[in-house]
């Protein structure tokens, strides 16, 4: 897969960072203003499959770390979180997979690239699942909804900063305020002594 | 006279709890008529924050949590984190560890196939069909049960291999076992397969173009039903998927009744495979010597009063639960790794070393600690594509555990697939596209 390698750094210029790795675990790692045009050139290119779109917090890696055992926090100069794409060449007629790319691009604060929905429809979910849980947001997708939790939730469960044990307000219907915690008198029917 | 007839919609809300809805999910359906002319699908009813609690927990942990996600068949789960945590670790499972896996992850395939058919079988009123299928299962979920101590949450593999070798006459029950689901199968061909009403109702229904499964990433039996023989076990083979022989099935057209066939054509495939498993199977320590046994208990006690001496050559009788997992057995089945491998019970009443072992592997803030570094594994799941991508800087617990659950991107074309069909269809497209809530939610 060097012509993979070649094609990438060479054709986009200093958008492609840095590529790495081989076979089913070559990685390369570009800039997030240029990420969906590397994205489209590699569809055009044969990688017909978005097989997964995840984003790792990196503000804490390396931290607190035991006595003895020592990692450098990849994360570049004000960015913490990084977006993965991983796809997938997959030969139709055969069911042989031709190629995997995992590409990375960290993104500066939680401004993300733009939305690749309309490459493969399924970015729609997997975006809004980085936006329910880690509050990345698409330049190009400003109303985006949570996917797996619901709209009143307070944070993203996903980001390092948002404790384990954290409680979130109760909600009622939607036209009442919230409510801290459910009492006798929020019982339907209500109970009359 | 002219007559205006004025088109109109109306919105039903199906779910999150809906008798034919297997599985938590609310469809917001934009109706005319019969006719469903928009669909939002909203999930996230069963979302237990799995990627959130393998972050705080440490490494051996996420391992029960992993029997949560596809609670069908769990012990595929169980593999694909382990193998991932493996590969990041470059651990190296034995053969005999190897063969075991590979054997408990068909069963899972099989129960998973079997639970989706019966399913969907009962919501479109063959009720006997699920009940056959359902007892099946429930024969296949007896030998995990015996394999592994329980019946859904397994638990069963660990860093490295396997908690347990097989138990003694396993092979000869499960093929005995095999053959009544084969003749399960047989009937229920027999019921379904040339059924008009079930035909009708699962044919050209739910149809998923070829271009439509790739641009969605939809993996596993959803997408072979549309033509393509894209399986992981032979595309990238893993365990000991490269040494056996079997077919894959694949469908024509991409519709309910395609996806019927290739689930009903697979699971005989698993069953294939576990028979060559058998055959090829480096020997276990069953056939090996005898050893003396003591009671774990009073193997305790015996190590308590510093009488090792009494103990060091027996071998423990333990819980049925820990069976196959004493001295002998588990180098058979799970790498010597002693940094990631808990010891055996015999040695840890019997020697200091082994104690020390233990509680440097179950103490928080010890336990294991692979490299710093990133990997990303796959394993054909029940529904497809099962991805763990993992995340180390070199603690006790990992950094991100990201799961790709297979049948999120199933889901995300289930709009596609409903739209413009009629409310009664939802149904057998639902049921065949297979959503498991656990594994969808997270």
């Amino acid at each position: 897969m060097s012509g993979l390698r070649d094609a990438l750094t060479k054709g986009f210029g200093d958008a492609v960072l840095s590529f790495e790795g081989e076979g089913r675990d070559q990685a390369a790692l570009v800039k997030p203003e240029a990420a969906r045009d590397v994205l489209r050139a590699l569809k055009d290119s044969g990688f017909n499959m978005l097989v997964d779109l995840t984003a790792v917090d990196f503000s804490r890696y390396g931290q607190d770390l035991p006595p003895g055992v020592t990692a450098t926090n990849p994360a570049p100069e004000g960015s913490r979180f990084r977006l993965t794409y991983r796809l997938m060449k997959l030969g139709a007629t055969e069911g042989l997979v031709l190629g995997r790319l995992a590409v990375h691009c960290w993104i500066v604060d939680d401004r993300g690239p733009a939305s690749v929905k309309d490459l493969w429809p399924n970015a729609d979910w997997l975006e809004r699942e980085i936006w329910d849980m880690f509050g990345v947001k698409f330049s190009d997708r400003p109303g985006i909804k949570r996917l797996l939790l619901y709209e009143e939730f307070v944070g993203h469960p996903l980001r390092k900063d948002y404790p384990i044990n954290k409680r979130q307000p109760l909600i009622g219907p939607k036209d009442e305020r919230p409510r801290e915690r459910l009492t006798g008198a929020d019982l339907r029917p209500r109970i009359v002594p | 006279m002219t007559v205006t007839r004025e088109s109109k919609t109306f919105m039903l809300n199906m779910g999150p709890q809906h008798p034919a809805m297997h599985g938590v999910i609310r469809l917001v359906l934009e109706l005319e008529g019969e006719k469903v002319v928009d669909c939002d699908v909203q999930i996230g009813y069963l979302h237990r924050a799995f990627e959130k609690h393998a972050e705080n927990e440490p490494w051996n942990n996420v391992i029960p949590w992993t029997d949560r996600l596809n609670y069908v068949s769990p012990l595929i789960n169980n593999v694909g984190y382990c193998m991932a945590v493996e590969k990041l670790s470059g651990l190296q499972v034995p053969e005999r560890g190897l063969y075991v896996r590979t054997i408990a992850c068909e069963i899972s395939r099989v129960t998973d196939h079997l639970t989706c058919l019966g399913a969907s079988a009962m919501e479109l009123g063959a009720l006997s069909v699920f009940l056959y299928m359902i007892k099946a299962r429930e024969w296949l979920y007896q030998l995990v049960d015996k394999l592994t101590g329980a019946r859904i949450t397994t638990s069963y593999t660990r860093v490295g291999g396997v908690k347990s070798d097989l138990p003694p006459g396993f092979e000869e029950e499960l093929l005995k076992v095999f053959g009544q689901v084969r003749e399960t199968l047989g009937e229920v061909d027999a019921l379904l397969t040339k059924n008009r009403i079930f035909v009708d109702r699962m044919s050209g229904v739910g149809v998923l173009s070829q271009a439509d499964a790739l641009g969605y990433g939809i993996t596993g039996p959803m997408l072979r039903s549309t033509g393509i023989p894209f399986d992981l076990r032979r595309a990238e083979p893993y365990l000991v998927y490269d040494r056996v022989d079997f077919e894959i099935p694949v469908g024509a057209t991409g519709d309910n009744y395609d996806r019927y066939l290739v689930r009903m054509a697979e699971m005989e495939q698993s069953m294939r495979i576990v028979e060559q498993c058998f055959r090829q199977i480096p020997p276990g320590p069953h056939s090996l010597t005898e050893r003396q046994m003591v009671d774990a208990g009073v193997m305790a006690d015996l190590g308590k009063h510093g009488e090792t001496g009494k103990i060091w050559g027996a071998q423990a009788e333990t819980d049925p639960t820990l069976e196959g997992s004493g001295r002998g057995c588990r180098t058979a089945v799970a790498a010597s790794a002693p940094r990631y491998n808990l010891p055996v019970k015999e040695e840890v009443y019997g020697s200091i070393e082994g104690l020390m072992r233990h509680f440097e592997i179950v103490m928080w803030g010890r336990g294991i600690n692979p490299p710093a570094g990133e990997t990303y594994v796959a394993v054909e799941g029940g529904n497809g594509e099962l991805g763990f991508h993992i995340v180390s800087d070199g603690r006790d617990r990992p950094y991100r555990v990201r799961c790709r659950p297979p049948c999120f991107f199933n889901m995300s074309a289930l709009r596609k697939l409903i739209v413009g069909g009629s409310v009664a269809d939802i149904i057998p497209t639902f049921g065949s596209v297979n959503m498991i809530a656990g594994e969808l939610d997270r």
